[in-house]
């Protein structure tokens, strides 16, 4: 090894933040880009076979900010670790200080790519903690399902847009967001935020579909189903795609069991397990629709059950669309429905003005009851239950505890992200670094759910 | 901090306007939390709890004395395991029940709960069976450890670390058990109900809003 006073002309007073130390593991090199072939002289001078890169937590290739390790000899990855927190936010500690359905207005920011599934988990853990499962109404449900399964299509498109980006397909995210668009105007549409819009509560749903929001529901569904055939005819059968993702990433099913990995990756390896079917929620038992499974366990596998997963989820929102009836969107008990009447309006969700002039004007009974519910929250009797759903990207458990009072005791997620993505190693080690970035894409990770 | 929280007296609930302690209902009192443990169910327990108990009694021969009690509450079936019998019960749930997967670890802290500070909450799922379980472990603050089920379960590795990091559950045989999401040189356990919150005041349009846990709060 050369001595640390006779190295080098590496990237010499140009750059500040490129530099080389040393330390007791070896020679250190910050990178900042466009030094790469100064980079790659200096460490071809030192003969060292194994090289350590640490990729991100900056890296617009590991979809937000995690962090990998990678131990390198050649090409060729021999170990790699996850470093993850960075956008740890103290959501489930959070919780603990606000009542039970302001907690609907954090967890909806776990998972920013799944808001809906977010708030639906938590709601039916609560609901079960309630007992009011079954007084439900019917419309909520099918609301909730409806734009659960728009939520699935919007995050598979990203998945599937920026996937296709980071291994080189500039197009395929082009056409994911224009689609995606649709749909945020959908959420727009009916909660009147295009995110984070703590529209599922516990009881039901926040406010009632707009009117005549049906015929227009049913157009974006058609609109959807003709666009998605263009980011399919990009990438289904392309020759360097396919070199990019078959055999890629492999994880078998023992693989995928023994480290609880589910969703999209656990369905690659041809196991059905949807909880939409084997342990239906919301009222999926009413639907008819296909689990989509692949038998090649890898990058492409995953692509394609992404894919035609979209077209399900398009089912089920036309079947959905049949199915919804007038009817109340609350549960009937008013010591549990949330008193404020909602409206939507030009900049949002606000007050409904029939509401404030009924509180504020002609009941004081109503004002009450409003001011108690709004400002204390209603009891959740003590105990404890864990509520699941099939997210886009596997089982996502809300596990609620409730002492018997106005605010939850603890509630923890079961993020699949989270989960999912300690399959890193086992999909990675001992291939190349380019698949490193193909295989993180086809878990999907969200790290604002992994970090909570 | 800690012991505050643990010389609080102890409180019953009375009537439906939550009033508990010295009878405030201004919720300026500060907020009391207290531990509300469910007793043990009686058989039958319904469902298919019955039969997942049963089966584990058959394959465990040492069940009453490792099981310290089943309760079926929400139409969960909780399993409350004696933290030295855990590997071996988690074993014989994983290879003769076909409990195949373990959702994760979860923590809870109840510092009323004397000398069972700490639960470790596990779900189980089993494919084969179409069937869910929790495991519930609980150890002292003072002696804060569990064995780990990394070996069993290896999805429970960042779990487990997760754990350790939001409350301070030692997970004895875990091969890497450091902080997953705080710094590693972080002082505490953010998750544990002695550790504050924090915050500061925020001014909005001229009035001054506390931070959430200064605010007045109803039990």
């Amino acid at each position: 090894m050369t001595s640390f006073n006779t190295f080098n002309t590496f990237n010499q007073n140009t750059d500040p933040y490129a530099s080389v130390r040393e330390t007791t593991e070896g020679r250190v090199y910050s990178v900042t880009g466009g030094d790469w072939d100064d980079l790659v002289t200096e460490i071809g001078a030192t003969q060292e076979e194994r090289v350590v890169v640490n990729m991100g937590p900056q890296h617009p290739s590991t979809h937000g900010v995690l962090r990998l390790i990678l131990e390198l000899e050649g090409e060729t990855v021999t170990e790699v670790r996850c470093g993850i927190g960075y956008l740890h936010t103290g959501i489930e500690k959070n919780i603990e200080y606000r009542n039970w359905t302001q907690g609907v207005t954090f967890v909806t920011r776990m998972d920013y790519l799944a808001p809906f599934f977010n708030e639906a988990a938590y709601c039916l853990a609560v609901e079960k903690l309630l007992g009011i499962t079954d007084q439900i109404p019917e419309r909520a449900s099918i609301i909730r399902v409806m734009l659960m399964e728009f939520n699935r299509i919007s995050s598979h498109l990203v998945a599937l847009g920026t996937g296709a980006l980071e291994l080189g397909a500039l197009s395929p995210m082009i056409f994911a967001f224009r689609e995606r668009e649709l749909i945020l105007n959908v959420y727009e549409m009916i909660t009147g935020l295009r995110m984070n819009s703590a529209y599922i509560r516990p009881g039901g749903v926040a406010m009632d579909l707009p009117e005549d929001s049906i015929p227009k529901l049913r157009d974006i569904v058609k609109e959807l189903r003709t666009n998605l055939k263009d980011t399919e005819k990009l990438l289904i059968g392309n020759t360097i795609w396919m070199k990019r993702t078959v055999g890629v990433a492999y994880l078998d099913l023992p693989g995928c069991i023994s480290l609880g990995v589910t969703g999209p990756v656990l369905r690659s390896t041809g196991l059905p397990w949807d909880l939409r079917k084997t342990q239906p929620y919301c009222g999926y038992e009413n639907y008819d629709f296909d689990v989509v499974t692949a038998d090649s366990c890898d990058v492409y596998g995953r692509f394609l059950i992404r894919i035609y997963e979209m077209e399900q989820s398009l089912r089920i929102i036309e079947q959905a669309l049949d199915k919804l009836k007038p009817g109340p969107v609350m549960v009937a008990d008013k010591k549990i429905a949330w008193p404020a009447q909602l409206a939507l309006s030009g900049d949002g969700l606000g007050n409904s003005l029939d509401h404030i002039r009924e509180i504020m004007g002609s009941s004081m009974e109503s004002l009450i009851h409003h001011f108690k519910l709004v400002t204390e929250g209603f009891r959740v009797p003590a105990g404890q239950a864990y509520a699941t759903v099939e997210s886009p990207r596997g089982e996502l458990g809300a596990h609620v505890i409730s002492d018997g009072g106005t605010k939850p005791y603890r509630v923890h997620f079961r993020d699949p992200s989270f989960n999912n993505l300690q399959a890193t190693s086992a999909m990675c080690e001992g291939s190349l670094i380019a698949d490193v970035v193909a295989a993180v894409a086809s878990i999907d990770p969200v790290m604002g759910g992994v970090d909570r | 901090m800690s012991d505050i929280v643990k010389n609080t007296p102890k409180v019953s609930d009375r009537g439906s306007f939550g009033v508990s302690g010295t009878g405030d209902t201004s919720g300026y009192g500060g907020l009391v939390r207290k531990t509300a443990q469910i007793g043990s169910s009686e058989r039958p327990f319904g469902s298919y709890f019955d039969e997942v108990v049963d089966d584990l009694e058959r394959a465990y021969p040492s069940f009453n004395d490792a099981i310290e009690k089943v309760v079926v509450d929400r139409g969960e079936l909780t399993l409350h395991v004696k933290s030295a019998r855990l590997l071996e019960v988690s074993l014989i749930l994983r290879d003769e029940l076909k409990f195949e997967m373990c959702m994760g670890v979860s923590g809870a802290h109840y510092p009323t709960d004397n000398d069972r500070e700490l639960h470790a909450l596990y779900p189980l799922l089993s494919l084969t069976r179409n069937q869910r379980i929790r495991l519930e472990v609980s150890v002292s603050d003072s002696n804060p450890h569990i064995p780990s089920l990394v070996k069993i379960w290896a999805s429970n590795n960042w779990q487990e670390r997760e754990t350790y990091d939001m409350f301070g559950i030692i997970f004895d045989g875990h091969p890497a058990l450091t902080r997953i999401m705080m710094p590693d040189d972080w002082p505490g356990h953010p998750q544990r109900k002695d550790y504050p919150l924090g915050g500061i005041p925020v001014e909005y349009k001229g009035a001054t809003v506390p931070p959430p846990n200064e605010r007045r709060s109803y039990r």
